[in-house]
């Protein structure tokens, strides 16, 4: 058993489907929400000469994904640190 | 310089460099044919993952697919990123931490069964066939078109580059190459783009110049002046899209779903040494692609308002076609364009409604850039060297996993258990050139459905093994009674509906006739739901998972340990 205890790994666990549940809302609400369902609203903002609705279908919600994987490996390995379960 | 010979010399430089990494990077062992020996820096891994994953279609068909399409292309660019989220969070480290070869390794070992075994290698060898054809068809256009060779000898050129470094070299061969054949691809798709980008809109980056003023109207917005010429045409606002929601919503979850569940995608995060790596390793891959798909949707509206300026004029009233650019004259040759004087005035015209004489293929949209926007020659010949290198590097990783799936999958864990590594190496090698041989045949006489099973190959990925492997780590309940039911439920759906629509009934595929006007391109994401469906409700009336299947399943849950289970 590589944790202390099996309240431990399930705590472990938890933290991590918590983390992955709030980033995959983001996930969701980038894409499906400003992409696709509230595109017509978010179109009659502009930035530059885009379109916002638009702008999240083509390209925003890329640069979210991006970011979100990101977030994910620096808040996975510092839960790993804390419930000692890293790699060597 | 003319074309012909430029590009003849910077395809023949990216080939010798390839050769040279093939040589280079030889597999001794099954472990490296297969993983790369698990040594591969996650940065390194990145690239070549975004290099295996960007195929000829990312290349060269995407911006044109978006530029005819305008706000429906987006599920394009959503679909084949948000992908990568899926991917990193919910499968690459616990497929990593598990530590075998092949995604049918690990349906098998989770569900405990040859049979649920079985159905994943057919799976991933029918996905991956369908994949690598068209790759080999993309090659073959190339070559046509820029080294002006027959489709027969540029395919065929195209798989003794692939089959000297996918036999000789495996995954390590492949790995390696696909960093190169990267930073050649990714290289060729900006420079113009920049280059464009400059001469419209004054903007370094393509990512800022098509939400910019005009560089020949200031005061006037390139999306705003697109916008304004897509209605004079008659086509729909390009920013507005033609596609009902629930089918936009449906698309981009099948082709983001399709993504994470693609085997010859999954099974680049096992070349990596560490759970921690495969991790970030996701992440670099879509900084990569990210790169060239965000530049994407910027080369779409260029293309499409350059397009539009260079046929019908500046006046908005078609140019003589004697005084056509040679672009033109040099596509309508390949059959791509076709112009028909209608009105019998010498003009061409381009539109929506009565007034179009012209026929486009979306296919030229990003070859002919250069052209329409009369760049220099070499870099025409550098996006022939970016396609060429996009579709031999996801041919490669294609090729690799049906080799796989056959050498390692059906002989070593199914019918020949008892093979030595030696044997093995050698049934991979020889399943690889049989792969390619394969491929090269179906390049050469493409079957009419290849683009029509584009959709096939995402939506069965989407609605049987990604349901499979995210219960397979997360619901720890769920036994092989439920997976099997539930990938079979899945696959048999979703083919079915595509085949309906596609092949049986072609007439009748209109939203209409759709199931909850769902098109058959969005169709996996309802084949996913039900496989869930099914698979969680034939799991609680069965027989419970082994106690030993359970330890694996919460020894994947966290990294500790990971190097280890390498050693199998």
């Amino acid at each position: 058993m590589a944790f202390k205890s099996e309240e431990a790994a399930t705590a472990y666990w938890k933290a991590n489907l918590r983390l992955m549940l709030v980033l995959l809302c983001i996930w969701f609400v980038v894409s499906y929400g400003f992409g696709i369902l509230l595109v017509e609203p978010l179109n009659e903002i502009r930035i530059g000469g885009l379109k916002l609705g638009f702008w999240f279908a083509q390209q925003g919600s890329i640069y979210v994904f991006v970011a979100l994987i990101f977030v994910y490996v620096w808040q996975m390995n510092k839960l790993d640190q804390k419930y000692g379960v890293h790699e060597e | 310089m003319d074309i012909q010979v430029l590009t003849f010399i910077l395809v023949g430089l990216s080939f010798a460099l390839y050769i040279g990494i093939a040589i280079w990077a030889r597999a001794g062992s099954t472990k490296e044919f297969y993983v790369a020996g698990g040594g591969v820096h996650p940065l390194a891994n990145g690239m070549a993952t975004a290099a295996d994953w960007m195929s000829a279609a990312s290349f060269i068909s995407m911006a044109g697919l978006i530029s005819f399409m305008g706000y429906d292309g987006g599920v394009y660019l959503m679909g084949w990123t948000g992908g990568y989220v899926l991917l990193a969070l919910c499968l690459a480290p616990y497929l990593r931490k598990f530590g075998k070869f092949t995604v049918p390794d690990f349906v098998g070992d989770r569900y405990y069964s040859q049979t649920a075994r079985t159905v994943a290698v057919i799976c991933a060898i029918f996905v991956s066939f369908t994949y690598v054809a068209g790759q080999m068809r993309g090659v073959g256009v190339v070559f046509s078109r820029f080294l002006e060779v027959d489709i027969t000898v540029g395919v065929i050129i195209g798989m003794t580059i692939v089959f000297f470094y996918a036999v000789l070299g495996g995954m390590k061969g492949i790995t390696y190459t696909q960093v190169a054949q990267y930073c050649v691809l990714i290289f060729a798709y900006l420079v113009p783009a920049v280059f464009i980008s400059i001469l419209m809109t004054n903007s370094f980056f393509p990512q800022i110049g098509w939400g910019s003023e005009l560089a020949n109207e200031p005061g006037v917005y390139l999306m705003d002046k697109l916008d304004g010429l897509s209605k004079e045409l008659g086509f729909n606002a390009y920013t507005e899209g033609t596609k009902s929601t629930i089918d936009v919503f449906f698309i981009a979850a099948a082709l983001m779903v399709g993504t994470a569940g693609l085997p010859h995608v999954i099974v680049r995060f096992f070349t990596v040494p560490k759970v921690k790596d495969a991790r970030i390793s996701a992440g670099w891959a879509l900084v990569f692609i990210a790169l060239l798909y965000t530049t994407a949707p910027a080369i779409a509206a260029f293309a499409r308002v350059n397009m539009i300026n260079t046929i019908n004029g500046p006046e908005m009233t078609g140019t003589n076609y004697s005084e056509a650019p040679s672009w033109i004259k040099n596509w309508e040759e390949t059959g791509l364009i076709a112009w028909e004087d209608k009105n019998g005035d010498g003009k061409m015209f381009y539109a929506a409604d009565e007034r179009n004489e012209m026929k486009i293929d979306r296919d030229i949209m990003v070859l002919a850039n250069p052209e329409i926007a009369k760049l220099p020659n070499w870099v025409v010949a550098l996006v022939a060297a970016g396609g060429i290198a996009a579709a031999l590097s996801t041919a490669a990783g294609l090729l690799l996993v049906i080799s796989t799936s056959i050498s390692h999958d059906l002989l070593k864990r199914n019918l020949m258990p008892n093979i030595t590594d030696k044997q093995e190496l050698l049934a991979a090698r020889i399943a690889a050139a049989a792969a390619i041989c394969v491929a090269g045949y179906f390049g050469i006489n493409p079957p009419g459905f290849v683009a029509q099973v584009v959709a096939f190959a995402f939506g069965l990925a989407a609605s049987s093994f990604f349901p499979a492997i995210i219960m397979g780590i997360f619901v720890k309940s769920m036994n092989k009674e439920g997976a099997i039911s539930g990938m079979l439920a899945g696959i048999l759906f979703t083919a079915a509906y595509i085949v309906y629509f596609k092949f049986v009934n072609p007439a009748a595929n209109v939203p209409e006739n759709w199931l909850f006007s769902i098109s058959p391109e969005g169709i996996g994401t309802l084949g996913m739901l039900l496989n869930f469906v099914v698979a969680l409700t034939v799991s609680k009336f069965t027989q419970p998972v082994p106690e030993d299947v359970q330890h694996m399943v919460e020894s994947i849950r966290f990294p500790k340990g990971a190097g280890e289970a390498h050693q199998h």
